[in-house]
């Protein structure tokens, strides 16, 4: 059987995505490109007589070198060397689509334009002279709608038979770039083939052009033959300076307008003819009215943005809750069946709590995911991004930021996982660093607990009003540490905000779904392999070396006293009673083996430091468990307090025994939730950032996060004691 | 009229005469087909009128304010 090598390529909203899926189904996987975070796609799938493997490369509006899409692009397609490329262009805008067909066109590749969205050109009544246009670039062009799969049969046709009759051979189409230009790049080009520079890959005149348009990729890679890339730099530069001085403009630009030039002039030999049609018919135009109107589209968009929120969790609580139930009977189930001892606890409190950590976030994730899927799809992001730019781009950030916060926690009880995935969408690298750095600040659902603890102990009758200010705080500072990381380590000018609006469309299920089951099946493989070796490493932080002999002894000693005493009793209120004390020692018990384990003997030592923001040994312990989790704050804090198993949702008596605590006031209280809210982000979301970022930078957050909680904690500790 | 992107008012008519702008912010504009001689018409302003959005070559493109400086356009007088 004949195989065949397809790269499927095109803009951004040129439905490129959709026609992957409608092609290859199913039968796809997606990884990601080595040391970014560009996904690849990849399927295979059997198509007459032939398998064909295609690729889908990230969307992009060129080939230079300005972006991780743009570099990864090229870079399969030069080193992997598709057989032909499929590039899918959006045929109502086909004019600004061309001009990354030609620079396909101009390395030579083989391709088949996909003239996708027929549908609608049809109905906006435009016509596309379908052979004229495959003439002029001397490609086949096939019409689709990649939506109902229309085409997709003929397009598959077309592309075996290109490869079929290239053979692997590229033919480089040369534009003319005018007197000035040309001249140059003749001779750049002669040099180039004389010297066999860069050859082996990329065509002679490609390498020149790009090192015109000043390409930093190929200019480094051109570094093996230095003398050749010092020439060809110093004819780029002569010319650099002729057009600024003769033309005022730059190589580049004068390429970039021929390009333009002859897209111009190919589409109007009767290939392509718009009706001037009246613009009040445009449902994208009279929704954007309204959408984006001064007045109603903010209020849309926070009723938008806050429903989203409310749909996500709501629907989310259920499975999240059955989920937990499940893992409950799992852990009861493993108590039963294996005995008692380091490995039942290591089963239980190690694995088994692990995965059912990880897998409680999963229909957060999927929930999320589609809804994101339909906003983005839909094209409303790009209008959220429009109209939060002005006030996002204030603190060095996006306007496409605003999603990851909220989704964090930004509307108090949110989730940073989900919120640091949905970072994805910014397309620009700093301004994407900084968010996700930032977003974990939010007061996310598993924080809420804590501040719900405290503000019962200390501030029952000011509830409302401090979970409200917990927001404010959290809001105020992702701001102005994303401002100050952005004058600082992520210093850089804002990326461009040059930004398509794309036309309004319903997004298509298929699309919602496969994008959503990518990301959730993405997040359980790469999660859970590293979380739960860590969370194992956690239990055993805070289960050895455990507690002394003599305090083992004296526990079991104690024990079976209480058995021996509870088989003897003869009435059920004497019953009780010991099976009152039996629990109490258990929970003792517990509170040593914390105390005695490495993380209790960690918090103990770091008292002496902690104390200067109010906190003691017994918090400590808390929230080192809270980097595993910010659920296991006020868990731990109950087996510190001796208080056995303490439910989230249950927090009265603990509560009580913060309160009666002494070591623990209202300025205590209020330094740990500033404490609680800001620091370290928990494992999960730290595995997620390393996903989306790099471990430099979960590390980073890791450390820099608590610094900067402890800093204040301690801030306000130590003025609030001086003030009461 | 030879004027600034930033000066126009939505619904304005103009076509681009000047990209001033190298590097990585002149190759976004090319990339996205703002080069001299192209038609463009202003179709709306972000609530806090920054950024601000365009048509040409049949898409809608926004742009922010300090970004649209480096363009210089000429207006086409509004037709009554």
């Amino acid at each position: 059987m004949k195989t065949c090598t397809i790269a499927f390529a095109g803009n951004p909203n040129s439905g490129k995505t959709t026609l992957f899926n409608t092609v290859t189904g199913s039968h796809h996987h997606v990884g990601n490109y080595p040391g970014i975070t560009v996904e690849r796609k990849e399927g295979t799938i059997k198509f007459a007589d032939s398998q064909l493997n295609i690729i889908d490369l990230p969307g992009c509006y060129s080939l230079t070198a300005y972006t991780q899409e743009e570099l990864v692009s090229r870079q399969v397609l030069v080193e992997e060397r598709p057989d032909v490329v499929v590039n899918v262009v959006d045929a109502t805008k086909l004019e600004r689509h061309l001009y990354l067909t030609v620079q396909f066109l101009e390395l030579g590749i083989p391709v088949v334009v996909a003239l996708n969205m027929m549908d609608d050109v049809r109905s906006k009544g435009i016509t596309i002279n379908v052979e004229a246009l495959s003439e002029a670039l001397n490609s086949a062009v096939c019409p689709t709608v990649a939506r109902n799969g229309e085409g997709k049969q003929e397009l598959l046709h077309q592309a075996i038979l290109s490869s079929e009759q290239h053979h692997g051979a590229w033919q480089p189409l040369r534009l003319s770039y005018g007197p000035d230009v040309d001249p140059v790049l003749d001779e750049m080009e002669q040099l180039i083939a004389k010297r066999s520079f860069l050859t082996t890959r990329y065509p002679a005149r490609w390498t020149a052009i790009k090192f015109l348009e000043g390409d930093d990729d190929l200019i480094e890679k051109g570094a093996v033959d230095h003398q050749t890339t010092t020439e060809l730099q110093q004819i780029v530069e002569n010319l650099r300076v002729h057009c600024e001085k003769t033309l005022h403009t730059f190589p580049e630009a004068i390429i970039a307008d021929y390009r333009y030039g002859f897209i111009h002039a190919l589409l109007r030999k009767d290939v392509l003819t718009i009706p001037t049609t009246d613009a009040r018919l445009d449902i994208t135009d009279n929704l954007d009215k309204v959408l984006t109107h001064r007045v109603l589209g903010p209020s849309i968009m926070m009723f938008m943005l806050y429903a989203m929120f409310q749909i996500t969790f709501a629907l989310g609580d259920y499975p999240m809750q059955l989920l937990n139930r499940l893992f409950t009977l799992i852990a009861d189930l493993a108590k039963t069946i294996v005995p008692p001892g380091h490995f039942q606890s290591m089963l239980v409190s190690g694995v088994i709590d692990g995965v059912g950590g990880i897998l409680s976030f999963v229909p957060l994730i999927m929930i999320m995911f589609i809804m994101i899927a339909f906003l983005e799809d839909s094209g409303y992001m790009a209008r959220v991004a429009y109209m939060m730019d002005k006030v996002f781009r204030t603190f060095g950030l996006h306007g496409s930021s605003v999603m990851p916060f909220i989704i964090s926690g930004g509307i108090a009880g949110g989730c940073a996982v989900p919120g640091v995935m949905a970072a994805r969408t910014l397309r620009s690298p700093r301004e994407k660093l900084a968010t996700i750095l930032t977003a974990p600040f939010m007061p996310c659902g598993a924080k809420i607990p804590v501040f719900i603890l405290l503000i019962g102990a200390f501030f029952a009758e000011y509830r409302a009003l401090i979970m409200f200010s917990i927001t404010l705080v959290a809001w105020i500072m992702a701001l102005l540490v994303a401002r100050l990381l952005r004058s600082t380590l992520i210093r850089g000018e804002s990326t461009p905000f040059v930004m398509e609006l794309p036309p309004y469309r319903w997004p298509t299920l298929q699309g919602v779904m496969i994008h959503t089951w990518e990301r959730t099946a993405e997040y359980i493989k790469k999660a859970g392999t590293v979380i739960l070796a860590i969370s194992i490493l956690l239990w055993a932080g805070m289960t050895f070396p455990g507690p002394s002999e003599q305090q083992l002894e004296a526990y079991q000693h104690q024990k079976q006293q209480l058995q021996v005493a509870i088989s003897h009793s003869n009435t059920t209120q004497q019953r009780q009673i010991l099976d009152i004390s039996l629990g109490q020692l258990e929970s003792q018990h517990s509170a040593t083996i914390l105390k005695n384990s490495a993380a209790g003997q960690l918090g103990t030592m770091l008292e002496p430091i902690s104390k200067l923001a109010g906190f003691d040994w017994r918090t400590n312990i808390a929230l080192l468990g809270g980097v595993a989790a910010k659920e296991l704050i006020v868990s731990t804090l109950g087996t510190a307090y001796s208080l056995g198993e303490v439910e989230s949702a249950n927090t009265t008596t603990l509560s009580q025994r913060i309160a009666a605590d002494p070591q623990w006031n209202k300025v205590a209280a209020i330094s740990a939730m500033l404490f609680v809210l800001l620091y370290a982000p928990c494992f999960v979301t730290l595995v997620v950032m390393a996903r989306e970022s790099s471990w430099k930078w979960a590390c980073f957050a890791l450390i820099f996060n608590s610094s900067i909680a402890f800093l204040l904690a301690t801030l306000v500790y130590q003025i609030g004691i001086r003030l009461s | 009229m030879i004027c600034s992107l930033r000066q126009l008012k939505v619904h304005d008519k103009a076509t681009v005469t000047t990209v001033n702008a190298g590097g990585e912010m002149g190759r976004r504009l090319r990339d996205m087909g703002l080069v001299i001689g192209t038609e463009i018409e202003i179709v709306g302003r972000a609530p806090l009128k920054d950024p601000v959005a365009m048509r040409l070559r049949g898409f809608t493109l926004t742009l922010r304010n300090n970004e649209a400086d480096y363009i210089y356009v000429d207006m086409k007088e509004p037709s009554a």
